[in-house]
């Protein structure tokens, strides 16, 4: 079977067309009932104002998205850095799991949103606003690089052993590449969380003034009732999020494409 | 035909590869694997080790390959070069493939030279020499998932033979197969064994597989492991598929039953 099945790529192009037909109804359903009933926009902006506000206040937005996202990202490096090099960490020693394991839950477990106003007392803004992208993110890539790690086939760690592998040639050859798949679905999960711990921290500093990050100006829309700007900022937040989660989805399938289960294409 | 071999025509230890006597293993939990076990591996003899499952023979075969240690008794080594580095020694083939599915045939063949630290000029011709042995120079760049069942298995022994082990221990390794891929492997194993003139200590259930493979073929009893009898094929080599449907290998194979059911207790 060389040639590709056409039921397949019938598939493929309604997984395409059908959410995008969706979003296209909604947008006209959105447009239809503010026309209706004629909403200001302070209620509800209609789609065309929004996008009108999008380009008019290009300037302003494409600014804090920029700042957002460079928070996102550097959140992100961090948290994929962290939750490897811990994960790491504790497959080589139990008594630094069992010694630093509980408070990477207790990270985990408390709601980002209580801690962000203690880390903005005790941190300069920025930096608080990157250590709540971190403690949202690090923790999936750490759970489930820990996990991948932890599930080395017994019979190849057992050859390794055989051919006197020394722990790093173990680590490098044997256990960061059979912990791939887990790290990588760790990794998608902490691309959307770093946004998510970065929107939350703006909100919780949106008071303070100083931020100028896409969240903050969500805040301060809110206070001058701008709503089609709040609206325009949600969309570039959505759009940085979905774009982030699909770059994370194809480096995962990149790198997996050969060999792994979850990635490989099946021939029917 | 086949004859039980006394005790008094053992050759003394020195001429063994490897000898073990007195040999015990007790796991953690309680579960006594092996007691008393005597064996001597002779050179360039395939020996094999025919008992039900849970009879320790695996455990033997990891005890001699120095993944295990004995809870009493001592294993020796023939030549004292071989004591110093016994891993290198020994090649070993598991009951599965264990590939490493996340790179190619070659790198996986590559694997016990490149821990060992060989220069990759060095271990590319070797490379190259055993999988063309094994038949299958064709896939060197092919990814695990993509061969067979069988191909895999072979993938497996041109991975234990490209150290240029004096011992190959092979652990039920034809034992998942179907029966045409599994003679198909018996035939080529025995086509290596004799090219290569390797020690080979194969375990295996199948009495006909030990029957038709081995010179010698120990028999274990159950709980704990000991040897029962032990038992010399006469059929000259080459065996080819014509030995497989003698008189000789019938009888043979009758022989070798009762010896295993007997080691059983009569259970079977």
């Amino acid at each position: 079977m060389s040639a590709p099945e056409p039921r397949a790529a019938g598939e493929r192009i309604l997984r395409l067309a059908l959410p995008l037909a969706m979003l296209a109804l909604a947008v006209a359903i959105w447009h239809a009932t503010v026309q209706a009933l004629a909403l200001p926009p302070y209620v509800l902006p209609g789609p065309k104002l929004v996008a009108r506000t999008l380009v008019d206040d290009w300037a302003i937005l494409s600014e804090s998205l920029v700042v957002t996202l460079v928070t996102t990202f550097a959140g992100f490096a961090l948290a994929v850095i962290g939750g490897v090099g811990l994960a790491i960490l504790f497959n080589l020693s139990r008594i630094v799991e069992y010694s630093l394991y509980p408070f990477a839950v207790i990270l985990q477990v408390t709601p980002v949103l209580a801690i962000a106003p203690l880390l903005l007392i005790y941190l300069p803004q920025q930096g608080a606003v990157l250590a709540c992208a971190w403690i949202v993110a690090f923790f999936p890539v750490l759970a489930n690089t820990t996990l991948g790690l932890n599930s080395v086939d017994h019979n190849l760690a057992d050859l390794y052993r055989l051919y006197g592998a020394s722990w790093d040639q173990r680590l490098i050859h044997l256990k960061l590449p059979s912990a791939l798949p887990q790290m990588l679905a760790g990794i998608r999960i902490a691309g959307g969380l770093s946004l998510v711990g970065a929107v939350v921290a703006e909100i919780a500093a949106g008071s303070a003034g100083a931020g100028s990050g896409l969240a903050y100006r969500i805040a301060e829309s809110g206070y001058r009732l701008n709503i089609p700007r709040m609206f325009a900022a949600l969309i570039l937040l959505s759009v940085a999020g979905i774009v982030i989660y699909f770059a994370l989805a194809g480096l995962s399938h990149l790198m997996l494409r050969r060999w792994h289960e979850s990635a490989v294409q099946r021939e029917r | 035909m086949l004859s039980e071999l006394s005790l008094s025509s053992r050759p003394a230890a020195s001429a063994s590869v490897v000898s073990l006597r007195g040999v015990a293993k007790t796991f953690a939990s309680g579960t006594q694997a092996l007691d008393g076990l005597e064996l001597d591996v002779r050179p360039g003899e395939f020996v094999s080790l025919l008992g039900p499952s849970g009879c320790g023979k695996s455990t033997a075969l990891r005890l001699i390959a120095g993944l295990s240690e004995p809870t009493a008794g001592t294993i020796t080594w023939g030549s004292s070069a071989a004591a110093a580095s016994a891993a290198h020694e020994i090649g070993f083939v598991f009951q599965e493939p264990t590939l490493m599915p996340w790179t190619t045939v070659a790198r996986n063949v590559d694997l016990p030279l490149r821990l060992a630290g060989t220069a990759a000029s060095k271990a590319a011709p070797r490379v190259a020499a055993v999988l063309d042995r094994v038949g299958l120079a064709a896939f060197r760049d092919a990814y695990p998932r993509e061969l067979s069942g069988g191909m895999k298995m072979r993938v497996s022994i041109a991975r234990a033979l490209v150290t240029d082990p004096d011992l190959l221990l092979m652990d039920e390794p034809f034992a998942a197969l179907d029966e045409i891929t599994r003679f198909k492997l018996n035939n080529d194993l025995l086509e290596l064994w004799r090219a290569l003139r390797k020690t080979v200590v194969f375990v295996t259930h199948s009495v006909f597989e030990s029957v038709y493979l081995s010179h010698r073929i120990v028999v274990m009893t159950p709980r704990p492991g000991r040897v029962f009898r032990e038992l010399i094929v006469d059929a000259p080599y080459p065996r080819e598929e014509s030995f497989r449907t003698s008189a000789e290998y019938a009888a043979c194979c009758r022989l070798a039953s009762e010896a295993l059911s007997a080691a059983m207790g009569g259970a079977a």
